[in-house]
């Protein structure tokens, strides 16, 4: 190897680092910070916790309502994912598929939506959910969720949906689909990778969202986890060991999942591997 | 159960994509669509078979009017240039999907099924899913799929042109074969002239939307009605020459390079424009290195061997012109040789319009006279 190679390689390596420990870093720094003892939290060093203690994420396990919480996020996110591809998937496959005027402003609407900060319209958000009663609702989060996700979801969609070729619908139509057929026996199973895709981000953004959730609940009835761990009861001070087991237990789910389906999102991404 | 098309026209905004004000395709015929690249032939395919909706006319077939029906109820089936299998489903899920979405009873579904891939020998294939086939397996599946739904049309849509050149001469030979075994309509469409005179029963030559000449493929060639019918068959392509026209001895006379001929049957404003264009296919210029009668001198520019034949690039008396000779002729670059047209073989176009003349072109030069005048 030459000594030119040789620095490209290790500038390489330094940058990969940098990236590693500016993504990986606060993490880590959660996980030491559930393992240490009581004592220890406020000290450096020792920068490894000595001993490694389970107390804290005992302690979240068994405060009343986590369990509860924990299961609000899961229906939150896995119904606004469901609620955004109900009314994304037959609004991508139009917008994809069919000869529609005014496509290409639409789709840049959408775009444009989709750039919107939260803050913008929780204010009017709230106020809507009041007037329909359904604040501190999980009704109410979902329906914040998927419609933030929804834009994103449709234009992701839509670029899915258009790389697969015209003649498998034209095809399909002689031999006898009509749209929704179309939508069943070729778009769904060929753009799999695709929903897999957007399922699993609008998954994340829900699981992880905080401004809404924080906004629209108001007890544990329909808190997310995100709230909840913010607003974790300390009695004199903050209960730093406990709020990051609790992050920790909370980002758990994600990465697993991402994991899971580490292979089939990189596919989804890249291609829509939809080849006829 | 002929198939007819009335007043058919389709606009795409300004533009005229197609206008057929009347043809009938006749049951159990193999016709042809043919012509360049945007002239309206696949958009013709698509109005039969509901893919397009016409902008005016109407589509009438066996009587029935098909205008209303949505493509799966028009009884046609249609083969994709792509093939357009379904890349998630194996060959028999391809082949079983009409049949499954037309509610068939599932024993039915298997018989027919396994009976279509028997005939284009796909049985050893059903299990199997579209991206592990070859390019001509794919066709073949496409066809199967065609096959199973037992339809009173099969719509073509250039499905030969992502084959290698091997492979599409035998899928000729069994599209052809297979046509003679169903006796159904086939309604082909292709940018290839020779896949269409070697195919049809009937051939539809278009051009920017219009229908320029219908007929079998031999009355075509052989009779093109205008020069763009002419030029786009046959290969080399037909030679077109400037030829006056004179009247003299009591008939009238077409003089082609050093060749008079003498012709009937031309119209009086013909006349009296005083010149035509010739056309004349390569294969009926005679060349030779004995004078010939009636011949004129030229040089060979170019020689193009291709095996058994060779194309010669000749100059004549400023003329360029193509001819087909056998190879064993042994002709030379630079060589200088006589040529004749044959005068029965002589194609006479108006000069602007460009439509066939009516008319026929007679004797040698020994019947020309002296002078011209």
């Amino acid at each position: 190897m030459g000594s030119k190679s040789m620095i490209r390689w290790l500038a390489g390596l330094l940058l990969l680092g940098l990236m590693l420990s500016f993504t990986l870093g606060p993490f880590l720094w959660q996980v030491i910070t559930a393992l240490k003892p009581e004592m220890q939290l406020a000290q450096l060093p020792p920068l490894l916790p000595h001993p490694p203690t389970g107390r804290h994420f005992v302690t979240v396990l068994a405060t009343p309502g986590f369990l509860r919480v924990a299961l609000n996020s899961l229906v939150v996110a896995a119904a606004s994912v469901l609620l955004a591809f109900a009314l994304g998937i037959p609004a991508a496959y139009a917008l994809a598929k069919l000869r529609l005027r005014g496509q290409g402003p639409l789709l840049g609407t959408l775009l444009c939506l989709s750039m919107f900060p939260p803050i913008a319209n929780v204010a009017p958000l709230y106020l809507i959910f009041i007037a329909l009663r359904i604040r501190d609702s999980l009704l109410a989060v979902v329906l914040a969720h998927s419609v933030f996700a929804l834009p994103f979801a449709i234009w992701m969609l839509t670029n899915f949906f258009r790389e697969i070729p015209d003649e498998l619908y034209r095809a399909a139509r002689i031999d006898g689909c009509s749209h929704l057929g179309l939508l069943r026996h070729i778009v769904l199973p060929l753009a799999a990778p695709g929903l897999l895709s957007v399922g699993l981000l609008v998954f994340i953004f829900s699981w992880n969202e905080f401004l809404y959730a924080l906004t629209l609940t108001a007890t544990e009835k329909a808190r997310t986890l995100p709230v909840a761990i913010a607003l974790f009861p300390g009695v004199h001070e903050l209960p730093w060991g406990e709020i990051a087991a609790a992050a920790v237990l909370a980002t758990l789910p994600v990465v697993l999942l991402v994991l899971a389906f580490q292979r089939r999102i990189i596919s989804g991404l890249t291609t829509g591997a939809v080849k006829g | 159960m002929d198939l007819h098309l009335r007043n058919l026209s389709k606009r795409f905004g300004e533009h005229l994509a197609v206008d057929i004000p009347e043809l009938t395709i006749r049951a159990g015929e193999f016709f042809t669509f043919v012509g360049p690249s945007g002239c309206g032939k696949s958009t013709t395919l698509n109005l039969i078979a509901g893919l397009e909706h016409p902008t005016t006319g109407t589509l009438e077939l066996d009587g029935r009017r098909l205008n209303e029906l949505p493509p799966h109820r028009r009884d046609v089936a249609f083969v994709f240039q792509s093939y357009a299998l379904y890349p998630h489903r194996t060959v028999y899920q391809n082949l079983a999907f009409p049949l499954e979405l037309a509610r068939r009873p599932r024993a039915e579904i298997r018989r027919r099924v396994e009976e279509a891939a028997a005939r284009l020998n796909l049985t050893p294939l059903l299990e199997k899913h579209p991206r592990h086939l070859s390019g001509g397996e794919r066709q073949r599946v496409a066809l199967g799929r065609a096959l199973v739904r037992q339809p009173q049309l099969f719509l073509f849509d250039e499905p030969l042109s992502n084959l290698d050149t091997p492979l599409r001469a035998q899928m000729r030979k069994e599209l052809r074969r297979l046509h003679q075994q169903l006796g159904t309509t086939f309604i082909y469409v292709t940018h290839d002239q020779e896949e269409a005179l070697s195919l049809s029963d009937r051939i539809a030559v278009m051009r920017a939307g219009l229908i320029q000449q219908c007929d079998p493929p031999r009355r075509i060639y052989d009779h093109p009605a205008n020069t763009f019918v002419a030029s786009f068959f046959g290969s080399p392509p037909i030679n077109y020459l400037r030829a006056a026209l004179a009247s003299g001895a009591g008939a009238t006379w077409l003089r082609v390079g050093e060749q008079r001929l003498r012709v009937e049957g031309l119209a009086p404003e013909i006349l009296a424009a005083g010149t035509v264009t010739v056309g004349i296919r390569p294969e009926h210029i005679r060349v030779g290195r004995k004078r010939l009668p009636g011949g004129w001198r030229a040089c060979v520019t170019l020689v193009e061997q291709h095996g058994g034949q060779c194309f010669l690039e000749l100059d004549a008396a400023g003329y360029r012109l193509t001819a087909v000779e056998r190879a064993e002729a042994g002709y030379r670059e630079g060589e200088t040789v006589t040529l004749a047209l044959t005068p029965h073989r002589l194609h006479l176009f108006g000069r602007e319009s460009g439509q066939r003349l009516d008319a026929t072109v007679a004797g040698g030069p020994r019947e020309a006279p002296e002078r011209n005048v």
